[in-house]
């Protein structure tokens, strides 16, 4: 196990250094200007080379990616800026932004509690509304109720998320002034008190949950029925455990095992940002904040944001195969 | 032993242990509607063994389950009457019927590779069956459990209590399911093929095994098998199936040494015996077993029956034959074949060539 987990913590190294690279060189393969970018309006030659010279633009590519990777990888950060104008980059150092010279990682870290209430939220309520739906679709197949679920889920993953958000936010804010607009860009819990922080997130959550929430259901009806036909919940039944034990002991504990490990991926993924929603909603996190970097030719903020997603899907890759390990005893880890 | 009440034993007493009458089980399906049992009765006292046997398809574990009341809740159309220990389980319902799963009866199913949930321990589940219907603490339970493993033939139990059933091999856990089935003493036994996965030493510990435990507790064992050695150890009385029928019944001896049914002697015949030659060696029976959609009208038999031509006056195709006493011991066939007939065949055809 312990060997395992090492063997799993040096490839993801690897996988983060290989997506560093190749964001690296592509960005530097698209005509972008990053020079251009940083001095803005009194542009010309002198101070694009004085730029390029300060950033160390001039250097050979292979030289300005070791400078930045040695910023994440030295427990001592780096020293960024020209000579004269040296400033220290603490660890995590993902450098600067070329747009407004403020380090990347306190860009993110401001960025990233939005992005995780938006994402644990979202996940809470698909998690629970898919599997409860689909169990009760799965145990009434067939019936009235399972038609419906089986419906609302296809209206689910049809859905887009962009109109089905702005259609939520139209009829609940705007129309019927259920919620009221939102007057921060973050509510942060600790401040703004659980009520303004609950009308805060409570339309984003549904938003980002209706797809994930459609998926759920339709995957836990389809496992759950596929397991109450194993020869072992017949052999349960016959044991003489009443049904509740049947379908929750041994029914829906086989069901949800590869639910679990999916479930795992997708908030992995998801605390990257979400970024439609919080595009729809104009929550400060992540998602936001990639666009506008993206949008803004940003190579630090770029940077910075996708190793940082990434970090998030391959921990969840190996949490995901840790848990299978424990909760199959079939999977062995090796 | 017996903690049913009064008025239950009562009507018990007028009643064999075990009364199977006019079964069936039926299964609506997008092809049509599959007739897996038709009419099936038999009956069993306690202490007594009765095999069950036939082909593949032919209704033999659609039957047992019948009996367990699983298919209660599926799609299956169950109409007939079982009586058990003077209870009916046809109508009664699954709170019920739950109750006397495990306990009153226990099903050793067919394929142990799957009938085991592989995400809990096989000691667990032995002592999940045993706490269902015993107010004990868990201790007790493990310590019946591994006494049970150990009755089984599981070397080193306690060890082998804490592994999943994927870490066992097709025979331990098939003896494992056998010992699942014991847990809670149960008074009907159905064992459907428990032996089939084991090898031949293994096999008769198992049937010992059995054979000690009826006698422990007086309880009826219903056999289902392939396996016509094991019929004769073990059975007193033999249901012969086809097509979801009885085609004949009767005490062990008469169905080995007076055998009526051109079906049976099929089967008999299908035994592979060392001292036979050539060709001789192995006679299947020709062509396949009916579709359960499309049954015959009459005879289930009749398209594969070689001995149609000593019918008179009857009709295989359209006329389905009773099944009818002969002689003493409930020996009861299904054929339109005289009965004198019958068994100037067996004597004359059939027997010099088994
Ligand atoms: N749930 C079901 N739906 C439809 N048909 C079924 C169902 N269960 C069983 N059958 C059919 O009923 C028939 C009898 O099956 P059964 O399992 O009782 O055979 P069996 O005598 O036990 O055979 P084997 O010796 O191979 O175990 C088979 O044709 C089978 O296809
Ligand atoms: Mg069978």
């Amino acid at each position: 196990m312990g060997r395992y987990l090492i063997r799993r913590l040096l490839q993801a190294a690897l996988v983060l250094a290989v997506i560093s690279a190749i964001t690296f060189f592509l960005f530097w393969a698209t005509p972008a200007n990053p020079a251009l970018l940083i001095c803005g309006k009194n542009c010309d030659t002198e101070t694009v080379a004085q730029v390029n010279a300060t950033y160390g633009f001039d250097d050979p590519l292979i030289v300005q990616y070791g400078n930045y990777m040695e910023g994440l990888v030295s427990p001592a950060g780096r020293t960024i800026g020209s000579e004269g104008n040296e400033r220290e980059c603490a660890w995590p150092c993902f450098g600067e932004s070329y747009q407004n010279g403020i380090p990347v990682w306190d860009s993110i870290s401001d960025a990233f509690p939005s992005t995780l209430w938006l994402a644990v939220g979202a996940a809470v309520l698909w998690l629970v509304s898919g599997v409860m739906l689909g169990l009760i679709a799965a145990l009434r197949k067939g019936k009235f109720i399972d038609k419906f679920s089986v419906g609302l889920s296809l209206f689910g993953v049809s859905f887009p998320t962009i109109v089905f958000g702005y259609l939520l936010l139209f009829l609940f804010i705007v129309k019927l002034q259920w919620i009221p607009f939102p007057d921060t860009a973050n509510a942060a819990l600790f401040t703004v008190g659980p009520v303004k922080w609950l009308q805060f997130y409570i339309l984003p959550w549904i938003t980002l949950a209706l797809v994930f929430a459609a998926l759920y259901t339709r995957l836990t009806r389809a496992n759950m029925i596929d397991t109450m036909n194993e020869d072992y919940i017949r052999t349960a039944r016959a044991k003489g455990l009443d049904e509740r034990t049947v379908v929750f002991k041994h029914g829906l504990r086989s069901a949800l095992t590869p639910i679990i490990t999916i479930f795992g991926l997708d908030v992995g993924g998801l605390l990257g940002g979400a970024v439609i929603t919080e595009q729809i909603y104009s929550i400060t996190g992540l998602g936001k904040f990639s666009i506008d970097s993206v949008l803004a030719n940003d190579l630090p903020a770029i940077m910075g944001v996708v190793l940082f997603a990434a970090i998030f899907v391959v921990v969840a890759n190996i949490i995901v195969d840790v848990l299978y390990a424990v909760i199959d005893p079939r999977v062995r880890l090796s | 032993m017996n903690s049913k009440g009064d008025a239950v034993s009562e009507s018990a007493k007028s009643r064999p242990f075990l009364e199977v009458k006019d079964l069936q089980v039926h299964f609506p399906t997008d092809d049509g509607l599959v007739k897996a049992v038709n009419g099936l009765s038999f009956s069993l006292e306690r202490g007594q063994t009765l095999g069950i046997v036939g082909e593949s398809g032919s209704g033999k574990s659609v039957s047992s389950l019948a009996i367990m009341g699983l298919h209660k809740g599926s799609r299956a159309k169950v109409t007939g009457e079982i009586w058990l220990d003077g209870a009916e389980l046809v109508g009664m319902s699954v709170p019920e019927i739950r109750r006397m799963r495990g306990r009153q009866m226990a099903m050793i199913f067919q394929d142990p590779l799957s009938a085991m949930h592989p995400f809990y321990r096989i000691g667990d589940q032995l002592v999940e069956a045993y706490l269902v219907h015993n107010d004990a603490p868990k201790a007790v339970a493990r310590k019946r459990a591994v006494e049970l493993l150990d009755r089984v033939g599981i070397p080193s139990p306690d060890k082998r209590f804490s592994d999943y059933p994927h870490q066992f091999s097709g025979g331990m856990r098939q003896r494992a399911m056998i010992a699942m089935a014991l847990m809670c003493d149960p008074s009907l036994l159905i064992a459907d093929e428990p032996t089939t996965a084991l090898d031949v030493t293994v096999q008769a510990q198992i049937l010992d095994l059995m054979q000690d435990l009826q006698k422990e507790f007086n309880s009826a064992i219903i056999m289902i098998t392939h396996d016509l050695g094991v019929v004769a150890q073990m059975t007193e009385n033999v249901v012969v199936m086809y097509g979801g029928r009885v085609v004949e019944t009767g005490a062990v001896r008469d169905i080995f040494y007076r055998p009526e049914m051109p079906y049976t002697w099929g089967l008999l015949g299908s035994i592979p015996r060392v001292n036979k030659t050539g060709s001789a060696r192995l006679k299947s029976i020709r062509g396949t077993p009916p579709s359960l959609i499309n049954l015959p009208k009459g005879c289930p038999f009749q398209p594969r029956c070689d001995q149609q031509a000593h019918v008179e006056g009857r009709s295989c195709v359209n006329e389905l034959p009773e099944l009818l006493q002969i002689g003493q011991d409930g020996h009861s066939v299904r054929c339109h074949i005289d009965t004198g007939q019958r068994k100037r065949l067996f004597a004359e055809e059939i027997k010099p060539n088994l």
